[in-house]
């Protein structure tokens, strides 16, 4: 069997009493954590604290090599270890379709996702998201514009856009985001955003101008921003203003 | 003291460019190219007359003394008297030999004319028509000198009319090539006896004659024919001069830097002739930006590297800060010079129009564009006619000298772009490919002496080229994390959509879309092919017929990186791809940029084309050379035999008196070796040269052979890989 386990947003403690139990029952315990990274803590804490050997995989080992995972599973308990809620880094789920393939049973273990705590920690509407996307790091000096295309889509419709910030090789921080962003902009920038760091730990969250982004110390990665729609239920500037000290020119934008 | 003087002359005269010819001395092999290069200095008071021509001063390399060829283009610097005016002559005698052709074509492009020299026994050569068409093709004017004439008389003691019957017949054989390969310049640069753009003589005994010539001084065919007959050549060098009747010629017909570039600039310079770096370049201003493209990089035991190369507009000195621009590079000029034999000068600062050396280029390579102008077009890169055939591996001899030698060969490939060098740090098997054996053996042996490195070589090995012969079904290749998928056809190119862009007839950035799908669709490609080509690499086009693709466009860099990946080595053996047409005609993108990136699409392309090629008929294809071989009649038989071991094809025999020419075709791979056998099959009575001619495909029989060969020695699996192998 093949157990995907989801691991929250932190640290160790963040996994559930279903998630734990399905360590403690497995045969093997695998962990990846380039879709995401539980900042607060480390392989040893979570060893410590499962009182179970953890293998830390590459992204080859569950791309190029994923037969091999599977053909594993097929004789044994296999738990994969992935931050936040599994399935929501969309690759794992050609995993689990391999694995369904070649007759081997499935399960998931939920948990918080970045997704669902972001409305949390800025009081947004998950109502009104629109698509996601994430800034990568330029390939050979090329900036992708799928995100900045993302953005214009979501202002047509007033939805709010969350923006991921890429991971490898390095966790990228909202001043970079920012300054790639910057080479592809037209124009359609120029408007406010919330910047969100350590979610689940020492959360810091601040509202303002998407350029105004790197005047504050957001602190060490994970980082995430979510650009702004342009138009805000009132109940969302109140909790920005409250929460992510939101500048009075927001105001403007409430419906 | 007379140094000294010359140096000033040519100081002063390098400010003058309508005084100024800058020419290069090509020929055949062994056509008297230095001997001629040598007697015009001596005559100039460069050098002493004893030294020159008997001891040949501009082969100053041991390796050229001791094989008795030219193997590096010399650059040296004279001064001519003409009516009364004096002339800057810079000159650049070339090698002869096939292996050392990229010489001549970098010359080319420091040149604004050529001395086409032609031996009046041998005539015309495969390897006189090949340089004459190097510098045709950049645009470079040529007259004609035949030389060795002294043979005709002593050697084959032919009558005075049987004398000019061959000159004219080498006179009109190299008009026809002119004609030929440039139509539109034929009236104006075809050569003449009676305008002076040809001369006789003798490089070796001094003398030489042209139609203005015997105006001025009264020695004519019929004087020359007697002296000769006399043995007084020594009389006839003196009332006839090598070097006046021939530089004369030079300056008379060959254009000044001023008139050159109004013609050239266009040839080998595709950026914006209105903006000020072109109109300066045009204009041969030593007042504009500076834009010189350097032809050649020497090594130096004292000064480093210095880069040597033509100067077009602008001035260039010491302190200046150039872009280097192929190598994104910025460097600070040290010193700038003039060469004069082997010495450099160095002088305060060297004006355009000039052939320059200069100290501090260390990113430089040869055909490096450097100039003042930041976003500087660079000059069109240089093209050579062969390409590099024959490989050796080579390593250290001390494991530890090998980060030494991994320097070494960087240096080597920096100055010869003709030397490929390919390090592969993982197998730690390192390859110099070049243009035939002598060039391979030249540079080992330069290793050796001037870098004092012991190494070890394997045998001479070709580098094949892997191709396919029909075309390959639909085949999916999927990312690593199966989020995004692309299907790719692999099919034989038309090669004359290859020649357009080897050619350089198409740029993909720059040529207007309807001009492109003529051109495309004329060579052979379909007209959504045509419009739908992204990329030409090393023989091979990539082709996207896919329609409105969302994301494919910022995809589409990372798809080439892999389709490049992918021609750099095939499936087969891992030898480069040739003649392919990639065809993407669907894909399925990730919407989110970082389930699409470098490490999905790379492999995911490459991996579909190599399983597509495995399904289209995959073979190899190997070098051939032309081989032209003369020997006495009675030893014809000796030589088919040897050649008809060797795979080789004949093609044509001629006979002329005792002596039969053959023209034959062979594969690279089994000409190893031909110098020697060919010596003792005919008793050193041959002569031969040879000419690169193409890729063709390996027979059947010996396809798998080869494969296993290769993959053998570098150490892969032995086996033909499947397309399985490739998708999962
Ligand atoms: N009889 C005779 N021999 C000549 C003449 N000019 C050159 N040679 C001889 O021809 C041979 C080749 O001369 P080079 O000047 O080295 O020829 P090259 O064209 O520079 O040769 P590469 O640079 O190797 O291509 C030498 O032995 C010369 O002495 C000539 O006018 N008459
Ligand atoms: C592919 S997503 C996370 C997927 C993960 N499975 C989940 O459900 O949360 C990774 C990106 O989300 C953001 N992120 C994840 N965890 C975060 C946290 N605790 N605080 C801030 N941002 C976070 C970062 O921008 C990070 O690069
Ligand atoms: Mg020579």
């Amino acid at each position: 069997m093949l157990t995907l386990v989801g691991l929250g947003l932190w640290d160790e403690k963040d996994i559930t009493l279903r998630g734990l139990e399905e360590v403690r029952k497995a045969d093997i315990v695998y962990a990846e954590f380039y879709t995401s990274k539980l900042v607060g803590t480390n392989v040893e804490a979570l060893e410590k604290l499962y009182g179970r050997k953890v293998v830390v995989l590459e992204r080859k080992d569950l791309e190029d090599e994923s037969w091999k995972i599977v053909e594993e599973a097929k004789s044994k308990n296999v738990v994969v270890l992935v931050a936040g809620d599994p399935g929501v880094a969309t690759t794992h789920s050609s995993l689990l379709l391999e694995a369904k393939r070649k007759g081997v049973v499935t399960k998931i273990v939920h948990n918080a996702s970045v997704i669902s705590a972001i409305c949390s920690v800025t009081g947004l509407h998950s109502y009104k998201f629109g698509k996601s996307a994430t800034v990568s790091y330029p390939y050979k000096g090329m900036v992708s514009k799928t995100p900045l295309k993302v953005i214009k889509e979501n202002l047509s419709v007033n939805a709010h856009t969350l923006l991921l910030l890429d991971l490898n090789p390095e966790p990228m921080t909202i001043g970079e985001a920012v300054r790639i962003m910057e080479k592809v902009d037209d124009g359609t920038l120029n408007h406010f955003a919330v910047g969100v760091a350590r979610i689940g730990g020492d959360c810091y969250v601040k509202c303002d101008h998407f350029y105004s982004l790197p005047d504050h110390d957001f602190g060490e990665p994970l980082h995430t921003i979510v650009f702004l729609s342009k138009k805000l239920h009132f109940t969302e500037y109140e909790f920005l203003r409250e929460f992510a000290d939101a500048p009075k020119e927001l105001e403007e934008f409430v419906e | 003291m007379r140094a000294k003087k010359m140096v000033d002359k040519i100081k002063e005269l390098m400010y003058k460019p309508e005084r100024i010819r800058n020419m290069g001395i090509v020929a055949h092999i062994d056509h008297g190219k230095t001997t001629l290069s040598d007697n015009l200095l001596a005559g100039a008071g460069m050098i002493s007359e004893e030294l020159a021509g008997r001891q040949l001063y501009l082969d100053f390399d041991e390796q050229e003394r001791e094989r008795g060829i030219t193997i590096n283009a010399a650059s040296v610097s004279m001064v001519h008297e003409y009516k009364g005016n004096e002339y800057l002559i810079n000159l650049i005698d070339t090698p002869g030999h096939v292996d050392f052709g990229g010489e001549v074509t970098r010359a080319m492009r420091a040149v604004d004319g050529v001395i086409v020299v032609v031996d009046a026994v041998e005539g015309v050569m495969p390897q006189t028509e090949t340089v004459l068409r190097q510098a045709l093709r950049e645009n470079v004017k040529p007259v004609l000198f035949i030389n060795k004439v002294d043979r005709l008389i002593r050697e084959l003691e032919v009558t005075p009319e049987e004398m000019q019957k061959r000159l004219l017949k080498v006179i009109t054989e190299v008009n026809k090539l002119i004609k030929v390969m440039k139509p539109e310049k034929y009236n104006e640069w075809k050569l003449d006896v009676t305008n002076g753009s040809v001369a006789f003589g003798s490089a070796l005994y001094n003398w030489a004659v042209s139609v203005p010539s015997m105006k001025e001084t009264g020695v004519g065919f019929k004087e020359v024919y007697e002296y000769l007959q006399n043995d007084e050549w020594k009389t006839l060098a003196k009332k006839s001069p090598l070097h006046v009747v021939v530089l004369d010629m030079v300056v008379r017909h060959l254009p000044s830097p001023i008139e050159a570039q109004k013609e050239r600039i266009k040839t080998i310079w595709k950026g914006d002739i209105n903006s000020k770096v072109g109109q300066a370049m045009l204009n041969c201003d030593p007042n504009g930006p500076v834009a010189l493209m350097i032809t050649k990089i020497v090594a130096d035991p004292h000064a480093g590297e210095i880069a040597v190369g033509r100067l077009f507009s602008g001035t260039l000195k010491p302190g200046m800060d150039l872009y280097i621009i192929d190598r994104r590079a910025k460097n600070r000029v040290q010193t700038v010079g003039l060469f004069m034999g082997p010495k450099r000068v160095e002088v305060e600062e060297v004006p355009a129009g000039n052939i320059v050396a200069v100290v501090g280029l260390r990113d430089a390579a040869a055909g490096s564009t450097c100039t003042s102008v930041e976003e500087m077009e660079p000059f069109e890169s240089i093209q050579h006619f062969s390409e590099p055939v024959v490989t050796m591996a080579i390593e250290a001899k001390n494991p530890r000298d090998l980060p030494k030698l991994i320097e070494v060969l960087r240096k080597l490939a920096k100055e010869d772009p003709t030397l490929h060098v390919t390090l592969n740090e993982e197998t730690g098997e390192h390859l110099i490919s070049g243009m035939g054996e002598l060039h391979l053996e030249v540079k080992v042996e330069k290793i050796r002496r001037e870098y004092g490195l012991e190494v070890v070589t394997s045998p001479p090995i070709v580098v094949f080229r892997e191709t396919v012969t029909t075309t390959s079904p639909v085949v999916e290749g999927k990312s690593p994390n199966k989020h995004n998928r692309f299907y790719i056809v692999v099919e034989p190119c038309p090669p004359e959509v290859i020649r357009v862009f080897k050619e350089g007839l198409i740029d993909l950035k720059k040529t207007d879309k309807s001009t492109k799908r003529k051109i495309l669709t004329e060579a052979g490609l379909s007209g959504e092919e045509a419009a739908g080509v992204q990329e030409y690499f090393e023989g091979n086009i990539f082709v996207d017929v896919t329609k409105g693709l969302q994301y494919l466009n910022e995809t589409m860099e990372l798809i080439l990186e892999g389709f490049r990946d992918a021609m750099r080595a095939g499936p087969l053996a891992r030898e480069p791809c040739m003649g392919l047409k990639v065809k993407l005609v669907d894909a399925k993108l990730h919407e989110d940029a970082v389930h699409r990136g470098p490490a999905q699409v790379i492999p995911a392309v490459r991996s579909a084309i190599f399983a597509a090629m495995l399904q289209a008929k995959p073979t190899l294809l190997e070098p051939y050379q032309k081989v032209f071989i003369t020997v006495p009649q009675d030893m014809l038989g000796n030589v088919t035999r040897e050649l008809q071991g060797r795979r080789g094809q004949i093609i044509e025999i001629n006979t002329e008196g005792d002596m039969v020419t053959i023209v034959a075709k062979a594969p690279v791979k089994e000409m190893f070796g031909f110098a020697g056998a060919i010596r003792s099959a005919t008793s050193g009575k041959a002569i031969w040269s040879t000419e690169f001619a193409g890729f063709e495909p390996v027979p059947p029989n010996l396809v798998e052979e080869f494969i296993m060969e290769v993959r053998k020695r570098k150490g892969l699996k032995l086996e033909i890989p499947k397309p399985e192998d490739f998708l999962s």
